[in-house]
């Protein structure tokens, strides 16, 4: 049996310098972000916000500086990214493109793409949003139906995407879709398509309101829309592969486990003058878990700084850190009476509230639990 | 890894393999000092692993030797390895001489107490649950009074055993009494129970990733309604929730290593962490790791038990859940809503 070994984080004096840097900038950015809109965790969407990210040079950080990156180390980037999170900024409108759109474009997208859109992503302008799921084939993705044939303008595209985060605000989207055969044929014959969503005629996007109210996903219809040919990302044929290899870019990160932060952050503020033992225990035990589970995501940093691949890993921590997250409005019910509450004028009832609601997501998003474990189990030899 | 830490490691687990088979690990179940193993530990020189080259160390880095402590947990040492290294690194920097054979460790607060008697010192009190005190050589007793804190190297015969028994594993835990001069006394600016657990926590991410193999070669290997266990799914994803508890164990011992390397005061919360995490994981992943064996894993004559209750007995010596719980948590209250995050991130 293959034993799975996590990487220590080497220290990075350049990360930690950084760290000082992006509170400071933090502190004032987010002077008047109440704790409900801080507890959106990654869902936050300001683009004004996203381009001051872009101007201080974070975002793209570790990609060459001849497409806009900044040819920073991984652990500088985990630094930026574990600080906004902890903080509560709005930061999905680059948190796509920075974390997995980039980087796939980076590895497998032509030169033009990777000129042209690349320093936008960087800049903290280009929005990006995933076009996996369908209606049949949401953790089943090899079943994918949606189809892009090739024709003298370039290619047409025949489908529906479904769960498609931000498509209502990006301006460009990875296509993963079918190029040849049929869904009998499982992984052979996918690929992905650079879709400039401002300028491709025959898509619509169609909201889907979750349980929340709150409008983060759409259904996007492709009928016979044209895009260029040059909108191919890598290979023809070779899109599962390169799925999975952006699947570990998503699923890696501290995102993956700060997503109730702000609710330990107010079950701390309410508890603070508490003589109770139960409290301290608790917070003691949740404290243990973040800790530990950050070494664990930052290993991940580390394989990623090496070249490595990390896909196993990030499920492992995915996995586990989800398990985490969704803990916590458990934890915290037990220690501070609350009505879930989000138009409370008490912060931790508003809060509650906000990260009740949108923990069910937390283990289905970016591959359900389900998928992980399969995946984990294949690491382990068993499938 | 350097190139002299991984033949170290190699060495460990040929050491471990021959010495630590299933046999000796049940004699040790029973009570028994494993003679031959302890012989072959101190001729590889894994007690003086925590000191630098010129004093018998291997001249790795502290958490390269430490590495070792997790091989040794996953053959299910029951020898006080790492108790024996902590001590000769302690005794080594108090210029006091190092542990003849193996040693163990009575922290501050378990009820030792040094106080003055003319111009030389009087140790007197108790300790409970001390591995092997009739077999062992050397005592390290920290103290923490009015005097300030203190390590005190007691050798055999300076201590007495009241009372034998045993931890759920079975292996030795002794209360002892001692009272008397000693001379061997040094002013202490570390934390013996912090060192301890951070040993521990190794020790248990070592039995976990054993607890881990044992369980995937037995649903590889184990045929039900006509196909191997391993290919239900239901098993396959208790096997990868244990994974991620091995992994979070793992974690905590990197985490505990590292700690090793720093002063107590800004390692206690990393170390307090890595514990509690540790012993968490251990209930979660012996628990799928019982149910995925079945009935056989619940028998004396299946090994599961000798790695399961090591781990039951390893998660609550150098104090358990509650005691670190409550240290994490008062830190993390004192440190506010907005100290909350930096606190983590400093740990």
């Amino acid at each position: 049996m293959e034993r799975f070994t996590f990487p220590s984080p080497p220290p990075s004096p350049a990360a930690e310098a950084l760290r000082a840097e992006v509170r400071a900038f933090l502190a004032g950015a987010l002077a008047n972000r109440t704790p409900l809109e801080r507890s959106e965790s990654w869902n936050g969407f300001d683009r004004d916000f996203s381009r001051k990210m872009g101007a201080r040079g974070w975002l793209g950080m570790t990609w060459p500086k001849r497409y806009g990156g900044h040819e920073r180390s991984a652990f500088e980037r985990y630094v930026i990214v574990e600080e906004t999170l902890a903080a509560g900024a709005p930061v999905l409108a680059h948190w796509i493109g920075d974390r997995q759109s980039g980087p796939t474009l980076l590895k497998f997208g032509t030169e033009e793409q990777k000129q042209t859109v690349l320093p936008r992503i960087a800049a903290g302008e280009a929005v990006f949003c995933i076009g996996m799921s369908e209606p049949d084939s949401g953790s089943d993705l090899a079943a994918t139906r949606t189809k892009a044939a090739r024709v003298d303008e370039g290619w047409r595209i025949t489908g529906t995407k479904i769960w498609t985060t931000n498509a209502h605000r990006s301006n460009y989207m990875i296509l993963f879709c079918r190029t040849s055969g049929t869904p009998a044929d499982r992984h052979a014959g996918t690929s992905q398509l650079l879709i400039d969503l401002e300028n491709t005629p025959g898509m619509t996007v169609r909201p889907i309101i979750d349980l929340a109210g709150q409008h983060h996903f759409n259904e996007v219809h492709f009928e016979d829309a044209l895009v260029p040919a040059g909108a191919l990302i890598g290979t023809e044929g070779e899109g599962w592969h390169q799925v999975m290899s952006e699947l570990a870019f998503e699923r890696s990160g501290p995102e993956r486990f700060l997503s109730s932060i702000q609710l330990i952050v107010e079950l701390i503020r309410a508890l603070q003058e508490s003589e109770s033992d139960a409290a301290r225990l608790a917070i003691g035990r949740l404290t243990a878990h973040l800790i530990v589970l950050r070494r664990l995501s930052r290993g991940v940093a580390a394989m990623l700084e090496a070249g490595a691949n990390p896909s196993l890993h990030a499920a492992i921590v995915k996995d586990v850190g989800s398990i985490f997250e969704q803990s916590v409005p458990e934890i915290a019910r037990t220690l501070v009476e609350a009505e879930p509450d989000k138009a409370s004028t008490s912060d931790f009832n508003a809060v509650l509230a906000n990260i009740l609601l949108n923990a069910p997501s937390w283990s289905l998003r970016g591959g359900t639990r389900e998928i992980l474990r399969g995946i984990i189990a294949r690491g382990l030899g068993l499938r | 890894m350097s190139e002299t830490a991984s033949l170290l490691a190699d060495a460990a687990t040929r050491l471990f393999e021959e010495h630590l088979d299933e046999d000796a690990i049940r004699r040790a179940a029973k009570g028994a000092w494993l003679v031959d193993a302890w012989t072959a530990i101190e001729a590889m020189g894994l007690p003086l692993a925590l000191l630098s080259e010129d004093r018998g160390g291997f001249g790795v880095d502290p958490s390269e030797a430490l590495a070792l402590l997790r091989v040794a947990g996953f053959y299910g040492c029951p020898l006080p390895v790492g108790e024996t290294m902590l001590a000769n690194r302690v005794l080594a920097n108090a210029g006091l001489p190092l542990s003849d054979g193996a040693a163990a460790i009575v922290p501050a607060g378990a009820g030792a107490a040094l106080s003055r008697e003319g111009n030389r010192w009087r140790l007197a009190g108790t300790a409970a649950r001390v591995p092997w005190s009739e077999t062992i050589g050397t005592l390290l007793v920290e103290t923490a009074g009015p005097e300030g804190r203190h390590v005190v190297r007691l050798a055999k015969g300076q201590w007495r055993t009241t009372e034998t028994a045993a931890n759920v594993a079975g292996h030795r835990r002794d209360t002892i009494a001692f009272d008397g001069v000693v001379d061997a006394v040094s002013p202490f600016n570390r934390d013996l129970l912090l060192g301890s657990a951070a040993l521990g926590t190794i020790l248990i991410a070592g039995a976990l990733d054993r607890v881990l193999e044992l369980t995937v070669d037995h649903v590889n290997e184990r045929v039900q309604f006509g196909r191997a266990l391993a290919k239900f799914q239901a098993v396959q994803h208790e096997c990868a929730e244990i994974a991620g508890e091995v992994a979070a164990a793992g974690a905590a011992a990197d985490i505990a290593a590292d700690g090793l390397g720093r002063p107590a005061d800004a390692a206690r919360l990393a170390i307090a962490s890595a514990k509690l995490r540790a012993g968490e994981a251990v209930g979660r992943a012996v628990g799928f790791a019982h149910q995925l064996h079945g009935a056989i894993g619940f028998t004396a004559e299946h090994r599961l038990h000798l790695f399961t209750t090591a781990l039951w007995a390893w998660r609550e010596e150098h104090r358990g859940h509650g005691y670190w719980a409550k240290l994490i948590g008062d830190a993390a209250l004192a440190a506010g809503p907005d100290g909350f995050w930096p606190l983590v991130t400093e740990a």
